[in-house]
């Protein structure tokens, strides 16, 4: 031992010098730098994302519609004049349109070149007369110019997604086709309209025809079954756990398993679906139902996880102070605890169900992938969900359907930034200080 | 063990008869033991104090009084409490019957966070006391006059409990314990989070409240002890160590370690 008359460790003053200081503030400078750089690219990648799929998919949501002149022949429309629309519905109006194109370009002959003709304008665009005529009857009779949509490959020449300056052999719509829309364009006859039909129509083969209404509705039925399983099993779970159990091996073990079941992957839990609900309890394919059911498993956790969080954050006091005036372990947590932990609870919920709603591959599982043209009316029709239909659409070799695609997910990029904002909304609104 | 330095002939300060009582009661938390065989009678109508350093089983064992303990996991207690002679552990008592005949107020103040009046109504509604509504109003306002709050707070009953002042938290707390008129009223520290103006309010109120309702309070302060109740009781260690009138406690106490405490050489 030195006989030291210099301070020991425990008494030196601290280092106070400019040198340390520097280091520190330095320290500090470098930190925020490498924190901002980090926040940009990070939103440098969701905007470049976010940026394609608008590009790609705005012109999703209009569509070039033709404006034609058609004589609405009463030969055709109700030949016995019965006034009946059942009959009047039946007629060919795909046959009236063409006769009109025939009269516009009179010099089209041979029967290729005339079918071409039929083909700018959309296999469902008799439909849109037939709509005309059935709305008002009095029409019957007259040449009216209406607006009919174009096929999906005018659709993508007039939106530009065609050039032109391709040699024919390379391009899907060939020189006289280009030569007549080029005419009625001339004519002032060629519109993009907003496009009502991807909002309103189920899945089509044909792009001009398809919407994503179906898949919308797919997905409501499919997320009120996962709600309906979700909340009570899940908030009931939590209280039980969080409010009532003892704290033993038995509680441990199902905790670690519900986090487990929380990183199960989610096909597995499709195959589950696949496997019990429908080969063993044989509830019906491709439904809402059991898309529910699989999406139920799925969720669960994490609306468990949530609850319990949520109720952990109620401080011990208020049970304290409500079992001190004699309320029961029921009444503490029925009149105090859930009301307080229930926005947390919706939070955890609203979340779990923007989670479900993105959820693809368990419901590839269960047969929710295939081609459903009907909107479904129930939860036990066939039916898909909006990222099926995503899924669905991008795999079609059209042209036209890569802005389908991109205008479903912005539809389905829209309701999860709606959801995520009503929970964090919920969450600000009732943010408690204790 | 020693026995508890206890007066045999009956002093001024047990002329009622006890409320409750606790006989070789001993609480463990798992294997740890945090009271050891206490004895202790609570008189009816007087205000009784548990004194003794941090950690010594106050609170705990204020808690087996209206057997709070039991919703901690691990906590044991073992031995006999009795209110007016019945054993409220082993009787097969209802706890929640128990907790309306005694009643808490707790160390930090603890509104619910709902209006000034809910937090009043709530056990009388609990426990079906009024029959009608401008009862439960009588009720509300009586318990808040008794707990010194009404002049302060009867123009804003709807108003959150949660938005009052501490010391007005605290007598609210207070207040809420009464409305379910309680036999006993068990405090753990009310005064800890107060400023002396508070904390000498809360006093009157105990003193007044001795009227009607047999009080056990846990406090740091001797002076509070001294100024509030008949009969102290100190704890050391989990032990009970001496218990007796309040002023012959701490004028003349029996056991060393009472007299190290009081006059501050440790604890
Ligand atoms: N919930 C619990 N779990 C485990 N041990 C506990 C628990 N509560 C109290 N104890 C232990 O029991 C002993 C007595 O605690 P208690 O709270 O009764 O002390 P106290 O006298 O009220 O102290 P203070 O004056 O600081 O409030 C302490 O050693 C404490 O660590
Ligand atoms: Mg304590």
């Amino acid at each position: 031992m030195t006989d030291s008359t210099a301070p020991t460790a425990a008494l030196r003053r601290a280092d106070l010098s400019e040198e340390r200081l520097g280091r520190r503030y330095a320290a500090e400078k470098r930190f925020r730098a490498y924190g901002l750089m980090a926040i940009f690219a990070a939103l440098a990648i969701l905007g470049l994302l976010i940026g394609t799929i608008v590009l790609n998919g705005y012109t999703a949501f209009v569509q070039t519609h033709i404006a034609v002149p058609v004589y609405l022949d009463p030969q055709v429309i109700d030949p016995q004049d019965t006034n009946d629309p059942q009959i009047m519905g039946r007629a060919d109006y795909q046959g009236l349109l063409r006769t009109s194109l025939r009269d516009r370009f009179p010099d089209v002959s041979g029967r290729r070149d005339r079918l071409k003709l039929y083909g700018i304008l959309s296999n469902g665009a008799g439909l849109d007369v037939r709509d005309a005529v059935l709305s008002d009857p009095s029409i019957i009779g007259t040449t009216q110019t209406l607006w009919v949509k174009s096929s999906d490959d005018i659709d993508s020449l007039v939106k530009g997604y065609i050039d032109r300056t391709l040699p024919e052999s390379d391009r899907r719509v060939k020189d006289n086709e280009i030569v007549w829309i080029e005419a009625l364009e001339a004519d002032g006859a060629i519109e993009t309209q907003f496009n009502t039909t991807f909002f309103t129509a189920g899945d089509s083969r044909e792009p001009e025809q398809a919407g994503i209404w179906g898949a919308v509705v797919g997905s409501f039925y499919t997320l009120l079954i996962t709600l309906v399983l979700t909340f009570p099993i899940g908030v009931l779970s939590a209280v039980y756990l969080e409010e009532f159990a003892p704290k033993n091996k038995w509680t441990d073990l199902i905790e670690v398993n519900i986090n487990n079941l929380a990183a199960v992957p989610s096909i597995i839990f499709g195959l589950l679906g696949l496997a019990v609900f429908l080969s063993i309890f044989g509830l019906p394919r491709s439904a809402p139902l059991v898309g529910g059911m699989v999406l139920a498993l799925m969720t669960l956790p994490t609306i468990i996880i949530a609850a319990r969080a949520a109720l952990k954050a109620v401080p011990p006091s208020i049970r304290e102070a409500a079992l001190g005036v004699g309320a029961s372990r029921l009444q503490v947590v029925t009149h105090h605890v859930l009301p307080l932990a229930l926005p947390g609870i919706m939070t955890g919920t609203i979340i779990g169900m923007a989670q479900a709603l993105g959820e693809t591959a368990p419901l590839l599982m269960i047969g929710m992938v295939a081609f459903i043209v009907d909107i479904p009316g129930g939860v036990t029709d066939p039916a898909t969900v909006l990222p099926v239909q995503i899924f669905l659409w991008a795999d079609a070799p059209e042209r036209a359907f890569v802005e389908k695609t991109n205008g479903a997910i912005m539809v389905l990029l829209g309701f999860l930034i709606l959801m995520n904002a009503l929970a964090v909304l919920l969450r600000k609104r009732f943010e408690r200080q204790w | 063990m020693e026995a508890v330095a206890e007066a045999a002939a009956p002093s001024p300060a047990l002329r009622n008869s006890p409320k409750m009582t606790s006989r070789k009661t001993d609480v463990y938390y798992g294997e740890s033991q945090a009271l050891r065989d206490v004895d202790l009678d609570i008189g009816e109508n007087q205000v009784t104090s548990l004194i003794g350093p941090s950690g010594c089983g106050k609170s705990t064992f204020l808690r087996c009084l209206n057997r709070m303990n039991d919703v901690i996991d691990g906590c044991r207690v073992e031995g006999e409490i009795t209110l007016d002679g019945i054993d409220v552990y082993r009787s097969g008592l209802d706890v929640v019957q128990l907790r309306a005949r005694v009643g808490m107020v707790f160390q930090k103040p603890n509104p619910f966070p709902k209006s000034i009046y809910d937090n009043i109504a709530y056990g009388p509604r609990l426990h079906g006391i009024a029959e009608s509504k401008s009862e439960l109003d009588d009720i509300v306002e009586l318990s808040l006059s008794r707990a010194g709050l009404w002049e302060e707070v009867k123009d804003r009953l709807t108003s959150p409990g949660t938005g009052l002042s501490g010391g007005q938290q605290q007598r609210l707390c207070i207040a809420r314990a009464i409305a379910v008129n309680p036999e006993v009223i068990l405090m753990d520290e009310p005064c800890s989070a107060l400023d002396p103006i508070a904390t000498a309010k809360i006093e009157e109120l105990i003193d007044e409240l001795r009227q009607n309702f047999t009080i056990v309070i846990v406090t740091h302060s001797m002076q509070q002890a001294a100024r509030v109740s008949q009969k102290t009781a100190f704890f050391h260690l989990g032990n009970l160590v001496e218990v007796g009138d309040t002023e012959q406690l701490f004028t003349n106490p029996r056991d060393e370690r009472t007299q190290g405490y009081i006059t501050g050489r440790f604890g």
